[in-house]
């Protein structure tokens, strides 16, 4: 497949992501006009920074605390990203560098989407899938800002039910055929649940990681490849 | 400045988080064990941000509109009905229901 093809794969695999990231963009626009944030800030945060939930988290807890404290729990947050670059890592080709620059598409929806099973990523849908979202994120964002929306809209269009609906086709088409796979999801589930209750959303994501851990014994015969999504 | 500061601090953050793992392992690839556990991270951080986005804090944001939602996107998945629309139905579903 060539990567032209497979970007546009991504793309529209990652339409549903994408509209739901455009909601959330213009929320967080409109919260952070709200919030005295200015034009400039939000817009750069967006374009550069590209990550939803550690710019809610810093929205949030900036105004409320010290910047180290608010630095560190947006940090937190998006600590998962480390384990899923070194998950993506096999995937990539070239040099240490060349290899980062590409891991910066990382991003949740696109992770899933681009992955072929057996911990393999397709990287050109990969791109394909996060720029669409990274389009709809920062244009969101403008939108917002300019529009400053009520706060209740996106919920009472029922915007809030697009990513978890949609993370929970993916993982429904990632363990059909995989037993192993359903079980990891459930311990997954089961210790970011437990630990909501104790902890940060950051730790508890970061904690469900545990979960994978009962992939350490060796299977007597191979997974199959997953299905590609529809 | 204070803004700005906490807002390049967050982004820098973003990007060595995201490089860490393919700046230190750079060309090599993991061992079996720990590809075999790599490969059951899609799976297990798609139900961890399942319950993480339905729950919240605490389970403080558990939501009976959004679970009802999702648990309808689900089912109509599982009926055939292709991603997309699957998605559509369960968010009008929440829409619908919340305005009741």
């Amino acid at each position: 497949m060539s990567f032209r093809t497979g970007f546009a794969e991504g793309a529209r695999l990652a339409v549903g992501p994408a509209a739901a990231t455009f909601a959330l963009g213009v929320s967080f626009g409109a919260a952070a006009a709200a919030g005295g944030w200015g034009f400039a800030a939000p817009m750069f945060f967006s374009a550069f920074g590209f990550s939803g939930s550690a710019q809610f988290s810093l929205l949030t807890t900036l105004h409320a605390g010290s910047v180290v404290a608010a630095v560190a729990a947006a940090f937190l947050i998006n600590a998962r990203y480390m384990v899923m670059g070194i998950a993506l890592n096999d995937s990539l080709k070239g040099g240490r560098l060349w290899r980062a620059l590409q891991a910066q598409a990382l991003v949740d929806a696109s992770f899933m989407v681009a992955h072929k099973g057996g911990g393999r990523f397709d990287m050109p849908r990969l791109v394909g899938a996060t720029a669409v979202q990274w389009l709809c994120w920062v244009v969101g964002t403008l939108v917002g800002l300019l529009l400053q929306p009520e706060p209740g809209l996106m919920k009472q269009l029922g915007v809030d039910v697009i990513f978890p609906a949609f993370f929970l086709l993916l993982v429904l088409d990632e363990v059909r055929h995989n037993r192993r796979a359903a079980v990891a999801a459930l311990l997954g589930a089961a210790i970011s649940g437990g630990l909501l209750l104790v902890t940060e959303p950051g730790y508890a994501l970061l904690a469900a990681t545990a979960g994978a851990l009962i992939g350490l014994p060796a299977q007597r015969e191979a997974e199959p490849e997953k299905e590609a999504v529809r | 400045m204070r803004l700005w500061g906490a807002i390049i601090a967050v982004t820098l953050a973003n990007w060595l988080l995201k490089a860490t793992g393919p700046l230190v392992l750079g060309d090599r690839r993991l061992p079996p064990l720990a590809r075999r556990v790599v490969a059951l991270m899609a799976p297990v951080l798609l139900a961890g941000l399942i319950v993480v986005e339905l729950a919240g804090p605490d389970w403080d944001h558990l939501d009976g509109a959004q679970v009802l939602g999702v648990a309808v996107a689900g089912g109509a998945f599982a009926l055939r009905a292709p991603m997309l629309v699957a998605v559509l139905i369960g968010a009008a579903t929440a829409a619908g229901v919340r305005l009741l």
